[in-house]
């Protein structure tokens, strides 16, 4: 059985008596105590400066070349807070309520609450830190809304606002840096966890600019090391996000939770051609305004300002009258999905709907008359100043759709369609974020946490911080004031030596295959066995053949994969072969994981189990647990299951209408 | 949008490791689409570098929209090329024609080491960081974010200068190798907010410091870091900046 440790007590009591009754580590003794931290994005930079600052000696590393890089610099549109600013009903039973029925009731109540609590202490944290959130004339905090709720509690900078608030965190963690009580390894990749006596005391990572190996202790590991979006090759994740350190984490012990969770993004930029690389997000918040809409006409040649409004459908404010175009990501994407496949779908892939501003532009610009009380305005200039307003608050946005696509936004609606965008599974942890192996962590979107089946928008930030910022300082005290008799082990112990000897000899391994296919082909290869299987909607016939194919993929990649270069050098297809290694291996799994849940539930669509009206089946009698998934041997895994008790919360069919 | 496909050749910076002095190599690609970002075209050439059994071309690149500051690229003699406003990576085709040179080099400055053809190491802006681009809080010091307010104008100013993505352009284009926008950015970030007040004075002295630890050279106010940033970030902040380091200067205590 898993335990995921959770405090009795009620749930609004549970946290505030953890922390009432964890172990404590004294000064004196944190300074013994070494901690690494994998992973400079919100959930990493935010624990290891926390972390320093406490006292602990820690080490942090990250693949690319500074850790302000992380990829949730990338984040667009803002984090969630439960403070009631806007005095429009929110509260912290509010988000919690929202999050898990978002999460299509597949999460664990007791850490969404525990996330629900702390969401307001990030937000003064930050602003502490000097993080620019967007503000209102009389100088206090603006919000706005995000799908899947009816009140306004996301905080933003822009469209930038995982830009900020990693600068924020990335400032506190160089500050640590500079006190020397934290390390840095810019350019490092970790590539295996060392295990002493069944608990994590080290890493062995690679410096990517000479090819070296190196040893690192730590008396406990946290992998803070983000999504596996990238398995399906495309994704909106940036290109160098990838599984392998959850992965390596996984086969020495670490089970994984719900693989097959994935969040696909209803507003993304479409596919253009073959030689696509990534897809580009546009951000949730564009659904504030926007509105969302394909021709009433199957195969509609027209473009799009000359289809009347009586000839436009407004599927998702006529499917979702109480969300309209604010539900949830999962429903907003098979709705676009269910479109273009009935032959409804725009632009010349016809893979794309509208999402158009022509509405709020004009809106804006009537409430900019309005503020200057003037009458018998022309339209001309009515549209104008509603421009001026949108560009205020998505000009950023609008600018990357133009560079991209070569059309102006502000003329044009939109096109869009949905792509892959996070990973809500990930390594199983417990109430303490700590892995089923002791001593390892993971935090961040590495973990399986807080999501459930399906994240809501500006949700994936705050549990980062979350976790970094809140919760590990608290936990990890809990496992190291045991630890305080233990001494630093040197890397000359066995099991340093013998895991740096496993690295190298699959680094030789791949290095010596010298075939004919490229990495980037066979990473392709799998994304499309992927996207196409065990993408938006899934069914047994399809996942089963996955499976096969996945399997011989993998076997074709150790056979003939071209890697040019040498060991001993900066060389970044070696890099990406060892991540894409891992991906086949991590899609296999996926595929697994969606086979045996036979259900829907928020983002996984089983062909299946839908209702009448092809919305998401749950079958909560068989399958209200989290699958967490032990690694045996190649092709082979063990399935173990965390039930989930709803104690507060009674679930119910979501309901958006 | 017309979109067209295009022979291009690449006129490229190839250059071991640091210590390998480096020189210009020629490629020649086919059937680039307009719709293709930059990088995927060098991605493209990169597979038929592969395939011909060749050492593949090292650049920097990671979030591939424009924000993680990752990608760098002098193009034609402009850090991330033609288009304004604008990093390599959201540089696209369709600002070439058929049969046009391109040539590609990496970021030149003493403090931007080559670490490989196309790939710098700009560790310096990270160190100018340490020395002072932070606000000193502690996790859980805090109090309510709405305890104080700030005027909406300082804070939109603010955000405009936090938005520099530390790419390091600046720095390519000045002719000095002057690091004086990055370092402007993130002082005038903090100056504008009245969180960053106490430590004013200590922050503007040692980054100042570090940037000239690190080799970067003095700034002549010639503007041409302005005219390559990628975020617009607006050369009156290195006005300000001097103003507060003047401010500095007169108050500091002896
Ligand atoms: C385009 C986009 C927009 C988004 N917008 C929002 C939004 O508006 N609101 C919201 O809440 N969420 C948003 N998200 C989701 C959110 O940004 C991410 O889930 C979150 O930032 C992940 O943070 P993280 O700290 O867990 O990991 P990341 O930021 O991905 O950081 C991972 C870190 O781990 C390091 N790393 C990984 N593997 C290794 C290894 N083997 N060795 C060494 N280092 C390693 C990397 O170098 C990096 O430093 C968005 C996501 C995308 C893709
Ligand atoms: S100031 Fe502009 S050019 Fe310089 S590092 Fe920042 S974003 Fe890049
Ligand atoms: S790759 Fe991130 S800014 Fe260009």
């Amino acid at each position: 059985m898993l335990d995921a440790k959770i405090p009795a007590g009620s749930l609004d009591q549970k946290w505030t008596d953890y922390k009432g009754h964890c172990k404590l580590v004294n000064p004196a003794n944190k300074r013994k105590l070494e901690v690494i931290v994998v992973g400079t994005g919100l959930a990493g930079a935010s624990a290891a400066a926390s972390l320093g600052e406490l006292g602990y000696k820690v080490k942090v590393f990250c693949f690319q070349d500074s850790p302000r890089r992380a990829h949730s610099i990338a984040a667009q549109g803002g984090i969630n807070a439960a403070k009631n600013y806007q005095n429009d009903g929110d509260s912290i039973f509010r988000l919690f309520y929202d999050t898990i029925k978002g999460g299509d009731y597949r999460a664990r109540e007791a850490n969404v609450h525990r996330l629900a609590e702390v969401s307001g202490n990030i937000i003064d944290q930050c602003v502490a830190q000097g993080v620019p959130f967007a503000r209102e004339y009389g100088g206090l905090l603006s919000n706005r809304s995000f799908g899947g709720t009816q009140v306004q509690r996301t905080f933003y900078a822009a469209g930038q606002t995982g830009q900020q608030l990693l600068i924020g965190a990335y400032q506190a963690l160089e500050r640590q840096i500079a006190l020397g009580n934290v390390k840095m390894y810019n350019r490092h990749e970790m590539l295996e966890v060392v295990i002493i006596d069944e608990k994590a005391r080290g890493i062995i990572a690679r410096d990517l600019v000479n090819g070296n190996l190196e040893r690192h202790f730590g008396h406990a590991v946290l992998l803070c090391t983000g999504g596996y979006g990238n398995v399906f090759y495309l994704s909106t994740n940036a290109m160098g996000s990838n599984v392998t350190a959850a992965w390596k984490a996984h086969k020495k012990g670490a089970f994984f939770g719900n693989p097959s969770f994935t969040q696909i993004h209803p507003t993304c930029i479409p596919v253009s051609g073959d030689h696509q690389s990534k897809l580009t997000l546009m951000s949730e918040s564009l659904r504030n305004d926007g509105r969302i809409w394909v021709p009433k006409k199957q195969g509609e040649t027209r473009k799009a300002n000359e289809i009347p409004e009586e000839e436009r459908d407004y599927y998702l404010e006529r499917r979702y009258p109480a969300f309209g175009n604010l539900v949830p990501r999962d429903v907003a994407s098979r709705a676009a999905k269910e479109r273009c496949d009935a032959g409804f779908g725009v632009g010349t892939s016809k893979q794309a709907v509208y999402l158009d501003f022509a509405d709020a532009i004009k809106r804006y610009g009537k409430i900019e008359i309005g503020k200057e009380g003037r009458e018998n305005v022309s339209e001309e200039e009515i549209i104008a100043l509603g421009k001026e307003v949108v560009k205020e608050k998505y000009g950023n946005l609008f600018d990357m759709y133009e560079k991209i696509t070569g059309e102006n936004p502000y003329e044009l609606p939109m096109r869009i369609y949905p792509a892959v965008h996070y990973t809500m599974g990930g390594l199983w942890v417990d109430y303490e974020l700590m892995t089923t192996v002791k001593g390892l962590y993971a935090l961040g979107e590495a973990n399986f946490s807080d999501h459930g089946a399906n994240r809501l928008g500006a949700s994936a930030l705050m549990q980062g911080l979350a976790d970094g910022y809140f919760v590990i300082p608290y936990t990890i005290g809990n496992y190291l004031a045991d630890e305080i008799y233990n001494k630093s082990i040197s890397t000359d112990h066995e099991a340093f030596v013998t895991t740096e000897k496993e690295v190298s000899n699959r680094i030789e391994k791949l290095m010596s295959i010298k075939g004919n296919i490229s990495v980037e082909t066979f990473h392709k290869r799998l994304g499309k066995i992927m996207w196409d299987k065990c993408g938006m909607a899934r069914n047994a016939q399809g996942l089963e053949q996955a499976i096969t194919e996945i399997q011989q993929l993998k076997k074709e990649f150790w056979s003939d994969v071209k890697i040019p270069g040498a060991i001993n050098e900066f060389n970044p297809e070696l890099d990406k072969a060892g991540r894409v290694a891992d991906f086949i291996e991590l899609g296999e799994l996926m595929c697994i994981d969606a086979l045996q849940r036979n259900e829907s539930c928020g983002g996984h669509f089983r062909e299946e189990y839908q209702t009448n009206e092809g919305e998401a089946l749950r079958d909560d009698s068989n399958y209200m647990y989290v699958s967490a998934w032990e690694h045996k041997q190649e092709h082979t895994w063990e399935l173990h299951k965390e039930t989930l008790n709803y104690e507060v919360i009674k679930p119910t069919q979501r309901n958006y209408k | 949008m017309q979109h067209y496909n295009m022979n291009l050749t690449l006129k490229v910076w190839r250059q071991k490791n640091k210590e390998d002095k480096g020189g210009f190599q020629n490629y020649q690609v086919k059937d680039i689409s307009s719709e293709m970002s930059f990088l995927e075209m060098l991605d493209v050439l990169n597979e038929q570098l592969i395939r011909d059994g060749q050492d593949p071309i090292a650049f920097d690149h990671d979030c591939r929209e424009g924000i993680c500051g990752m990608c760098s690229l002098y193009i034609n003699g402009k850090p991330h090329g033609d288009w304004k406003a604008n990093t390599t990576c959201q540089l696209h085709m369709r600002a070439f024609k058929d049969g046009e040179t391109i040539v590609i080099e990496p970021w030149r400055a003493g403090a931007f080491p080559v670490v490989k053809d196309l790939v710098v190491d700009r560790s310096a802006f990270d160190r100018i960081i340490q020395a002072g681009g932070f606000i000193s809080v502690n996790t859980g010091n805090a109090v309510d974010g709405n305890s104080l307010p700030i005027n909406k104008d300082a804070a939109d100013a603010a955000f405009a200068a936090a938005m520099c993505i530390g790419c390091g352009a600046c720095v390519a284009a000045c002719k000095n190798a002057s690091a004086m926008l990055f370092l402007s950015a993130k002082v005038s970030h903090l100056a504008l907010l009245p969180q960053g007040d106490p430590e004013r004075k200590s922050r503007v002295f040692n980054m100042v410091a570090q940037m000239d630890k690190e080799g970067f050279g003095a700034c002549t106010n010639t503007g041409a870091c302005e005219a390559a940033c990628p975020k617009e970030i607006s050369i009156a902040n290195i006005a300000r900046l001097n103003k507060e380091y003047l401010f500095a200067s007169i108050t500091a205590e002896k």
